[in-house]
């Protein structure tokens, strides 16, 4: 049945296009304007020119408002501040741009439509005004270069000695966090290590994994400087956290990292964006086979005294999981045990 | 015609009577033919499918991301397996997706406007009577037939096409394990892109070649249309970065069947650590971003050649600032192989050399600039004619520049922080890489089509054509900067499980149905084409009143070009409405000395130095 309206549809339209191209052959014989340059139409497509960009602007400002609560969400970090006002800057100068390239375009062919008693200006070049309109948009990308530059150095600077370090470790399809634990270190890792159970593959003659732990949401504290060390353990895989403005693809065999300040608990964001459900969520950006759209993973900001409560009722990964502790020496046992 | 690099106009004779003695059979002369116009030919017929195919798995993955919800069981017939309780597998999601990407970059825009128009117009409109190598030039369409074949058969591959996105970034597009794409579709994607790169290699220097050597009598560089330049710079890009694509390629074949580990390091993948240490996926992104940023203008530079060329024709008036147009399609080219890490700002290079890759980026866009207000200084007191090749010329103005400006934000690495990978970069080379260079291959095809077959295609479809295409690209294109600035992923199956990209879905909704008629006021053209080859009405010999070579030749050019001798130059293509002038137009063929009322000062100076051949 399908096929049938399908096919009957196809016929019916190459009838009606087979038909126009007739009739208007036949009407512009009958008229003569075959001998004419241009006929009639010209005019219609000059005027469509600036109908077209006038409703276009009109519909892109309003579209810009009626979406304006849903794109770029509040920023949520120190950085994110700074990169959202570029960002605003940047996009006034190409609006600014845009409209004034566009209304000369949209406008010349309106204005300088075919007149069979006119003839065209012959005018191949003025150097001056090509040298003007090289030299401003060379300035003006400099300048925007510049305080580029600043930005992105301020925000892929070295992370501050006493930002709160954790792991994160992509796989298909998920995400694998882990924290250095009490004495703030993590321990060193080797993929060949890696089980079901010990995914990231720490390595326990590390004394400093004893206390690490893996827990199933990120928290962060406010005010504080976060870093993420970063790495995959399959394919590429990309973190991505929208709210704060950042994101890093998480390489295999090279880790990668990156570290924000965030401003707002998500107690705050909640009553900021008044949903009672409001969470920081962490995507995937990097396309990493099947499951790519579903790697999601919660993060939660605390005010710093309740974040360091969480951090010390976790228990570590050698706690829970005490079969490991035997291949680990005797004498450092002990300390693992505690 | 096996004469090489060093025919000239002057063997003319020589040539006619060769070729006078035999007569080509059908094989010859329409299958596997050295004739530059039908390979050209058989390059538009064969992109032109591509574009549907390539078109068509669009509109498949916008269904799915549009009504996420519908029932797509009545794919079924044609889909099979891949659709699964009535949705569509997020696996063949990806395949489609990274078949459309490769199609269209590829087959459709490199292959399909590159070899069409260069084949076609290069010794048309520098007065040769064939490419330097018409062998060379039909492997390179065969080539090119055989290397698109391999990739329809990858689509019926029960474990599917190639799926990791069409930059195929290992180690996913080198683990079989990691996708069922990685298997044998990639390996069919690798040796069709190899055989590709074969095929473009033999076309850029068959370009080079017959444009350095053969140009006919006064052809300087200087006298060149804009078209051809664009050919010669896009040729000459092609050939130095697709053999860095070849042999990322290679490697990647390597990793992928003998063991090596040039782009594989400390894998865990099916439960088991690979053996592989030591090498580096980034290093992969590397070559293919040398080759991919190129690749970009390969496909932009030919279509901006043709506007060039018909925003001048039909604006009545010389092209504004000639010179600064070669300079800047100059710069760009030389530009475009030094910006390839702006799609690596955040893979973890050193933030220094993001830097260097952001200062050198944002330089680009002023040869950009400068091309865009040429075109609009074109259009100022001209005397327009809007033929639906001067509309899809405009529209490509328009589109450059609503693409390109957002470049300049992509470009500030600070902020590609957050819109790399975000439909926001979707909606950046849709308009300006995508639409614009589709515009510019409609610009062609509606421009040269009368040359091509005797025949003229009818300008009310034409125009409905231009119109819905332009309405449509702007409502599907546009709409995708606000869902890309709030952070929505590119090359996800479904946004649902996330609250932060759970808006939007009307607008999604509407993408898709404006991407659906869009995608149908194509089938205008395809009628108005194919009607029009047989039923068409005959073209007169010069029907747009130009001044290049071309429109010299009979209505039916037969082979060899040009009946008698190749004419020989005289002036520059764009004596458009010179003062003085009775005619709007004086063709390059009319020699300065025959025009003396319309000479300008120093062409007074060289009319009296002139040699008329
Ligand atoms: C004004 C000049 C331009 C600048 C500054 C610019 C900048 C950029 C940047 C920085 C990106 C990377 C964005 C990201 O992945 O996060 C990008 C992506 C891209 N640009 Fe441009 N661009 C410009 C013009 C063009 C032109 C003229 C074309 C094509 C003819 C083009 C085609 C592309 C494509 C295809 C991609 C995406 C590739 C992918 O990830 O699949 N760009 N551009
Ligand atoms: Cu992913
Ligand atoms: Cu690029």
């Amino acid at each position: 049945m399908n096929t049938f309206i399908i096919s009957a549809t196809v016929i019916l339209l190459l009838i009606i296009f087979f038909l126009l191209v007739r009739v208007g052959s036949l009407l512009s014989i009958l008229k003569g304007s075959y001998n004419k340059r241009v006929g009639s139409s010209n005019s219609i497509n000059a005027v469509l020119f600036p109908i077209f960009f006038i409703v276009g602007l009109a519909l892109i400002f309003w579209s810009a408002s009626k979406f304006s609560e849903f794109y770029l969400p509040k920023p949520a970090s120190e950085h994110g501040i700074i990169t959202d006002n570029l960002f605003w800057i940047i996009t006034i100068i190409i609006m600014i741009a845009f409209v004034a390239t566009n209304v000369l375009l949209f406008y010349f062919p309106y204005k300088y439509q075919y007149k069979e008693d006119r003839k065209a200006f012959f005018y191949p070049d003025n150097h001056k005004l090509e040298i003007i309109w090289t030299v401003i948009p060379a300035i003006v990308l400099t300048v925007l270069v510049i305080y580029g530059y600043k930005t992105w150095t301020d925000i892929t600077a070295p992370a501050p000695k006493d930002a709160v370090v954790l792991e994160i470790t992509g796989k298909q399809f998920n995400w694998i966090v882990r924290y250095p634990g009490k004495d703030g270190k993590l321990g060193t890792y080797n993929y060949k290590m890696i089980d079901a159970t010990n995914e990231v593959g720490i390595d326990f003659s590390d004394k400093l994994s004893y206390d690490d732990f893996l827990p199933r949401e990120i928290h962060i504290p406010k005010g504080k400087p976060v870093q993420f060390k970063i790495r995959a353990r399959d394919v590429l895989h990309s973190v991505f956290l929208p709210h704060f403005r950042q994101k890093m693809d998480a390489v295999p065999g090279m880790p990668t990292t990156f570290w924000f300040t965030p401003i707002y608990t998500t107690d705050e964001m909640k009553s900021i964006t008044g949903k009672s459900d409001f969470k920081y969520e962490l995507a995937c950006t990097e396309v990493c086979g099947k499951g790519h759209f579903g790697m999601k993973f919660l993060l939660v900001v605390d005010e710093p005294e309740d974040f360091e409560k969480w951090y010390s009722s976790q228990e570590a990964f050698l706690k829970k999981n005490p079969e490991y502790l035997a291949n680990i020496q005797l004498d450092s046992k002990n300390i693992a045990i505690k | 015609m096996s004469a090489t690099a060093t025919i000239s106009a002057h063997d003319i004779h020589a040539h006619e009577h060769e070729h006078d003695h035999h007569e080509l059979n059908f094989v010859q002369k329409y299958i596997f033919s050295e004739d530059h116009k039908v390979i050209s030919k058989q390059f538009l017929i064969s992109g032109l499918i591509w574009a549907l195919i390539g078109g068509g798995f669009s509109i498949l993955f916008r269904l799915q991301l549009g009504f996420p919800d519908a029932n797509l069981e009545w794919l079924k017939p044609i889909l099979g397996e891949w659709i699964q309780n009535g949705k569509l597998d997020p696996s063949f999601y990806l395949a489609l997706v990274t078949m459309h990407g490769t199609i269209m970059v590829f087959f459709v825009l490199t292959a399909g406007l590159s070899g069409t128009f260069s084949n076609f117009l290069i010794p048309l409109q520098i007065g040769a009577r064939d490419m330097a190598s018409g062998f060379l030039n039909m492997l390179s369409y065969w080539f090119f037939f055989v290397s698109s074949m391999l990739m329809f058969v990858s689509l019926f591959l029960e474990t599917g096409p190639a799926s990791g996105g069409w930059v195929i970034y290992p180690p996913l597009s080198a683990l079989p394990q990691a996708m069922s794409g990685s298997g044998l579709g990639m390996t069919l994607w690798l040796c069709s892109m190899a055989i590709f790169i074969v095929s473009s290699l033999l076309g850029s220097i068959n370009y080079i070649t017959t444009i350095i050597n053969m140009r006919t009598n006064g052809m300087s560089f200087t006298r060149l249309p804009l078209t051809i330049w664009a050919f010669f710079i896009t040729a000459i890009i092609g050939v130095l970065s697709f053999p860095v694509l070849f042999s990322a390629a290679l490697l990647l074949v390597f990793d992928r069947s003998f063991g090596t580990s040039f782009y594989l390091s400390e894998i865990y993948i099916g439960g088991e650590a690979l053996h592989n240490m030591g090498g580096s996926p980034i290093l992969f992104q590397h070559l293919f971003w040398f080759l991919g940023h190129p690749e970009v203008y390969i496909v932009l530079l030919p279509a901006l050649g043709i506007t060039s060329e018909i925003i001048a024709t039909n604006s009545r008036k010389p092209i504004f600032g000639y010179r600064a147009m070669i300079g800047s399609i100059l710069g760009i080219a030389f530009l475009s192989f030094i910006v390839w890490a702006h799609h690596m700002f955040i893979t973890g290079m050193n933030p220094f050399l993001g830097s260097v890759f952001m200062f050198l980026t944002l330089i680009i866009a002023v040869p950009s600039a400068v091309k865009a207000f040429n075109y609009i200084a074109t259009l100022w007191r001209g005397n327009i004619v809007f033929t639906p090749a001067m509309l899809f010329s405009i529209g490509l103005v328009s589109l450059f520049i609503s693409g390109g400006l957002t470049g300049i934000i992509l470009g500030n690495s600070a902020l590609d922080i957050q819109l790399h990978d975000t439909y926001y970069v979707v909606a950046h080379f849709h308009l300006v890489m995508g639409s614009a260079s589709f515009f510019g291959f409609m610009a062609g095809v509606y421009h040269w089509f009368p040359k091509m077959f005797g025949r003229m295609m009818d300008e009310r479809l034409g125009y409905v054509h231009f119109w819905m295409t332009f309405i449509g690209v702007y409502m599907v294109f546009f709409p995708m900067h606000y869902i890309g600035i709030a952070g929505f992923p590119r090359r996800y199956y479904s946004f649902t499980s996330y609250d932060a990209f759970s808006t939007f879905g009307d607008l999604n909704m509407f993408i898709s149905v404006a991407a659906i008629i869009t995608f149908s006021s194509q089938m205008i053209f395809g009628f108005n084409f194919f009607y029009s080859i047989f039923k068409g009405r005959r073209s007169t010999q010069n029907p747009w009143k130009s001044n290049t070579l071309e429109w010299t030749t009979p209505v039916n050019v037969g082979h060899g070009n040009w009946e008698g001798e190749i004419p020989s130059v005289y002036r520059w293509p764009y004596d458009y409405s010179k003062p003085g002038a009775e005619s709007d137009f004086i063709p390059q063929t009319v020699p300065l000395n025959h025009t003396p009322e319309s000479n300008l000062p120093h062409e007074i100076e060289d009319a009296k130095s002139e040699i008329i051949h």
